[in-house]
């Protein structure tokens, strides 16, 4: 695996998207911090943009790079590689670039900022782990998707769909039931309801952790009523490694079955 | 060498390969022959474990296809179309598969004699239909392996690279080799196979040798021979 996984890897360091992403995320940094001149604040905004923006380009980069590599995988399949490392050597070699492009892009604006020194610091690192969590999810999730629609335009249509739907429908909906049902006890659905979407799942643990009242919202509120700031923290990170592994074990699942 | 038995696979509601029974026993050059979607690709896919069968079971030198997929290492696979990462170069492919099955290999014997070095450093999506084809040839004869499959490997070839390839493919023979191939050029198989093995709607039709084809048809050449059997199944 960890040959397929090096390979996948050199090619996506090769193509240019690679670095359109770190660029982008290094000039954001760069940006935020020197119109905020406050790393706490900066933080704040650049999370409100990963959670959108993470899953999005991972959905994309993960639908496109299993359209694009069909024929290494066809390459492999014939060659004495296990089924299951060609899959997981890809799947990694995707997310693995991307998560990195994430936490070096950020990372070294910040590093040069003197964010060492700041008190933001584990702020900042959990906005990176989190992030890095969305990008092990929604590129698992695109490679689920992908393997099961041979029509690329299908395969990226429902993608896109994916994402759309939990990034921004997933909480229109949200808001909607609690208005609609506001007159029953809705903590425990809006428990659950949060730990069904990953994208609301972060936002919660980033906002628990900067422990800022006002921006807690509902749900918040209720997260650190239930479990304490200290619990609902680790409830919600073995959460989000529930959701990064389930996606795996189909990739798994299906790749033992697909005919090439 | 390879046994299969009572292989069965639908894609969708198309029955490919039905009932399928094959013994190729060690040594020699076997020819797979039949219509367009008559099962070829399937059945040797099914043999490498791309394709996943629905039933039935198939060893290859004793080693159960479904449980193992270390018996790949005794097989060199050429695949019907040459299709190939767009953006590695000629070099860097070769690279890759030879670390990736590390075994010792021959690829510049067959780099010089396809004539491929000018070659070398060129992406493959720049390359042309043949030369691509002569990449994959140099890919599936560069290792020592006892079974070599070969899906149309004539495809696109000009007359002096065919000349070689049926060369190499002799060589890998006289050496005690088994190698499968499927052809629609029956020049070539007449030229190079030992038995035929013909494959109708999903199920044997024909297994023997040329001659033996030849006296069941009443046919004195293998092209006639050939379309005597496809038709003789439309008469019965």
């Amino acid at each position: 695996m960890l040959k397929i996984l090096k390979y996948s890897f050199y090619d996506l360091m090769r193509s240019r998207w690679s670095y359109v992403y770190f660029i982008f995320y290094l000039l954001l940094g760069f940006v935020l911090l020197f119109l905020n001149n406050d790393v706490s604040k900066a933080v704040i905004t650049l999370m409100n943009i990963i959670i959108v923006l993470v899953p999005l380009i991972a959905t994309i980069f993960g639908v496109m790079y299993y359209y694009n590599s069909k024929e290494f995988t066809e390459l492999l399949l014939a060659q004495p590689v296990k089924r299951t490392s060609i899959f997981l050597g890809q799947y990694l070699g995707v997310s693995g670039s991307l998560a990195m492009s994430l936490v070096l892009g950020l990372g070294i604006p910040f590093m040069l900022y003197g964010l060492l020194r700041s008190n933001a610091i584990w702020d900042f690192s959990l906005l990176l782990v989190t992030g890095a969590f969305l990008t092990f999810i929604f590129t698992a999730l695109a490679f689920n998707i992908a393997l099961s629609n041979e029509n690329k335009i299908k395969g990226f249509g429902y993608a896109v769909l994916l994402w759309l739907f939990l990034a921004v429908v997933y909480d229109g909906l949200f808001l909607i039931s609690l208005i609609v049902f506001e007159e029953y006890p809705l903590d425990n659905f809006s428990l659950i309801a949060t730990m069904l979407n990953p994208i609301d799942l972060s936002r919660t643990l980033i906002l628990l952790k900067l422990d800022i009242s006002a921006l807690l919202g509902y749900t918040g509120a209720i997260f650190k009523k239930f479990f304490g700031t200290q619990m609902g923290f680790l409830v919600s990170m073995a959460i989000l490694v529930v959701w990064t592994l389930l996606p795996i074990f189909r990739i798994v699942h299906k790749a033992k079955r697909k005919d090439f | 060498m390879i046994q299969v038995n009572n292989l069965h696979k639908k894609f969708g509601k198309n029955l490919v390969l039905d009932n399928l029974d094959l013994n190729i026993d060690g040594g020699g050059i076997f020819a797979i022959l039949g219509p367009n979607g008559s099962g070829k690709t399937t059945l040797i896919k099914s043999v490498l474990g791309m394709v996943v069968m629905d039933k039935g079971q198939i060893a290859v030198m004793g080693n159960s296809v479904k449980t193992n997929w270390k018996y790949r290492k005794e097989i060199n696979y050429l695949p019907q179309i040459a299709n190939f990462p767009g953006n590695l170069r000629v070099r860097e492919l070769i690279k890759m598969i030879q670390d990736l099955r590390q075994k010792p290999n021959q690829a510049e014997t067959l780099i010089n004699l396809f004539k491929l070095e000018p070659f070398m450093d060129k992406r493959l999506a720049t390359l042309s239909g043949g030369t691509k084809q002569k990449v994959n040839i140099v890919l599936a004869f560069m290792f020592d392996s006892p079974l070599l499959i070969l899906d149309e490997p004539t495809t696109g070839l000009d007359p002096s690279a065919l000349i070689s390839l049926k060369e190499l493919i002799q060589k890998e023979k006289a050496q005690g080799k088994t190698i499968l191939v499927t052809s629609h050029i029956l020049r070539f198989v007449e030229e190079v196979a030992d038995e035929i093995v013909y494959l109708l709607e999903g199920k044997i039709y024909f297994k023997g040798t040329m001659d033996q084809l030849k006296t069941r048809t009443n046919q004195t050449d293998i092209e006639h021979a050939i379309a005597a059997i496809a038709t003789e199944q439309e008469h019965a």
